[in-house]
């Protein structure tokens, strides 16, 4: 939830005094709250159990997810059910670099974001001559695809898959040292590790989300979204933007996955691309939330947060409540909660719209 | 004769997968609508016409007509009640719905049937054969299979361009709101279309239950070959999606002969490469 954009730097003065704001005084406090609360979770290994910073790793991976679903299908127009594909290759390459190339787990993650992003580039021209919601099926063959190859592929132990070796965290680059900050054990130091990790991405892609989402190419995709044909006359590529998106979405879903594997230390092709685990929740959250608000995923993920922690246990009947709850949002409160509250109260922490000011 | 042996069992299979796709392409057409949760209803289909057979002890022909009719019912309804009020310019709210569907309906079946695998009853008839030329066997069922298809794609055929309901379906799918001019209440139709899609689901679910097993989480599969099915043949064309099932089948079939293993991934295989080679399919409609 951080502010970097300052709004006034975005203000350009135009004839009559009058100028174009984003930022609004709300919206300041919110950064400034936003920054404590960051740096708060920074320091909270120093004092949190060991159940907490493994809840928080949940929470965090999955909010990184929602947030890049939502900016694919909210902004890009790009509606996908198939971003497990990503989540596993970037598992994967994790366990292919450190297992059989013997990789620092820490310099496998971005190669396994590169890996996925440069999957995503040679698959999204294929996809995208898909129509509107045929895309949304498309995008999950490829993850099946990815599925299937990685059951064949026998030095990860195929379709059982397999655990990372001790040996392969025992010696990660950053253990030592985390041990001794924070006097704790390696496998506790690993999960710190990993938290501090996942609370990069995920600060990091609301960061960049919100920054994109305010750009001029972000305010390009809204306008494709209103009308392509209008949008096209003034020249804005939209079939670019979309594409860059793509493949940034899919390099960021890429490291999540690995980040993600590092944490379970074991893998396997149904679990990696798992379409309950890496997209079922993730549009859940998405829905709850508020679909195209940054603040949305971020009330959906505790919602989900909670729900696990109290219905988990039933399994099925967990999954099935999940499924009525998001279709009965979808049906009397689309924009989701924090979308109606924030449009019924007029209160938006990170705001996109662009208002006229006289100066 | 290996190889004509693969391509008839691929051939026949592609009726089972056109089966699939038939109820996918048919809302599709009409409405703009994909359904996220179609394979879901297949399954839903094949337990109810389970339920009737074993339960009841009914025999399959009565158990399917009762399905048939239930799950008309249920398309008819969950259109109404349900999709309707997010049918519209953005495509979102209704493929998140029926995702939300396709997870309540596997997690549904699984709290009622567990996670078995099931097989619908045929009697002798699944395992019987036909012996068309020397080594040549063809299964009757999956023969079978290949000829309801046919006979459902001139059903729906007719239904189209012959029928003033037909007539309704496209001018809805033309022009919903010239179409609400002329008197056409489109609700109705688009009710009607989700219902007959469901109905031909149950047809499907028979075929496909009565030469594999089926369990509650299979719903996707049958989703994403239907799809596949679709694509290869070319939108808007329920032959080509007839051909395009059994392109999909060939594939299926072939791959299996190199490796089991590799019977699911040759057809998606087959799929990307069609898309990549015929971004329209491979008998578009000419009207599209």
């Amino acid at each position: 939830m951080l502010e970097r954009a300052n709004p006034v730097s975005e203000s350009r003065v135009g004839e009559g005094g009058w100028r174009v704001v984003v930022g609004t005084r709300l919206s300041r406090i919110a950064a400034i709250v936003a920054a404590f609360v960051v740096v708060g979770l920074v320091v909270l290994p120093a004092f949190a159990s060991r159940a907490l910073i493994q809840d928080l790793i949940f929470v965090f991976t999955m909010l990184a997810l929602a947030q890049l679903w939502n900016v694919l299908a909210g902004w890009g127009g790009l509606i996908t059910v198939g971003q497990q594909a990503f989540v596993g290759l970037g598992g994967y390459v994790l366990f292919a670099a450190t297992v059989l190339a013997g990789l620092d787990p820490l310099l496998a993650i971005p190669l396994a974001g590169l890996f996925a992003g440069l999957v995503a580039a040679l698959i999204g021209p294929l996809l995208f001559r898909l129509e509107g919601p045929y895309f949304a099926i498309g995008s999950w063959v490829v993850a099946e695809v990815c599925r299937l190859l990685c059951a064949q592929f026998k030095p990860l132990g195929g379709g059982t898959g397999t655990s990372l070796p001790n040996v392969v965290t025992a010696n990660m680059w950053g253990l030592k040292p985390v041990q001794d900050l924070l006097a704790v054990r390696a496998p506790v130091a690993r999960d710190v590790i990993v938290y501090w990790l996942t609370l990069v991405v995920v600060v990091a892609t609301i960061a960049a989300i919100y920054a994109f989402a305010r750009s001029r190419l972000g305010l390009a995709l809204a306008a494709t979204r209103d009308s392509m044909a209008a949008s096209r006359s003034i020249g804005i590529r939209a079939h670019r933007i979309r594409y860059g998106l793509w493949i940034v979405c899919g390099v960021a879903t890429g490291i999540v996955g690995a980040i993600v594997y590092l944490q379970k230390a074991r893998i396997s092709p149904d679990a990696a691309f798992s379409v309950t685990d890496w997209t079922a929740y993730v549009l859940f959250i998405a829905v709850i939330g508020g679909v195209r608000t940054i603040e949305g995923p971020v009330v959906g993920v505790l919602l989900l947060w909670a729900l696990q922690h109290y219905l988990a246990q039933f399994g099925s009947l967990y999954l099935l409540l999940l499924g009525l709850i998001a279709i009965v949002m979808m049906l009397f409160l689309p924009k989701g909660l924090w979308g109606t509250f924030a449009e019924r109260a007029d209160i938006h922490l990170m705001p996109l719209r662009r208002r006229l000011r006289r100066s | 004769m290996a190889v004509i042996d693969t391509l008839v069992q691929g051939a026949l299979l592609g009726g089972v997968y056109a089966l699939f796709a038939l109820g996918l392409s048919l809302i599709f057409g009409v409405m703009r609508l994909v359904n996220l949760a179609h394979g879901d209803f297949i399954v839903l289909a094949a337990f109810i016409v389970l339920v009737g057979a074993t339960s009841f002890g009914l025999s399959l022909p009565v158990a399917t007509l009762i399905a048939v009719v239930a799950m008309f019912c249920l398309g008819f309804a969950l259109q109404r009640l349900v999709l309707e009020a997010v049918l519209g310019e953005d495509i979102m709210p209704p493929l998140l719905i029926t995702f939300g569907l396709s997870i309540v309906i596997q997690n549904g079946l699984l709290l009622g049937f567990g996670a078995d695998s099931r097989r619908l009853d045929a009697g002798a008839f699944e395992t019987r054969s036909l012996e068309v030329v020397q080594g040549l066997n063809v299964g009757l069922a999956p023969l079978l299979a290949l000829i309801v298809a046919i006979a459902v794609i001139l059903l729906l055929q007719l239904l189209f361009y012959r029928t003033a309901l037909g007539r309704a379906f496209r001018a809805t799918s033309d022009n919903p709101e010239i179409a609400q001019l002329m008197g056409i209440d489109h609700r109705n139709i688009y009710a009607v279309a989700v219902g007959i899609s469901l109905a031909v689901s149950v047809i499907a679910a028979v075929a496909f239950g009565i030469r594999a097993n089926f369990d509650p989480a299979i719903g996707p599969a049958r989703l994403l070959y239907a799809f596949e099915a679709v694509i290869i043949g070319g939108l808007g064309s329920l032959w080509g999606t007839l051909a395009g099932g059994m392109v999909l089948g060939i594939a299926q079939t072939v791959g299996a002969r190199i490796d089991p293993e590799w019977q699911i991934l040759a057809g998606h295989l087959a799929f990307l490469l069609v898309l990549f080679l015929q971004p329209r399919g491979l008998f578009p409609a000419r009207r599209a």
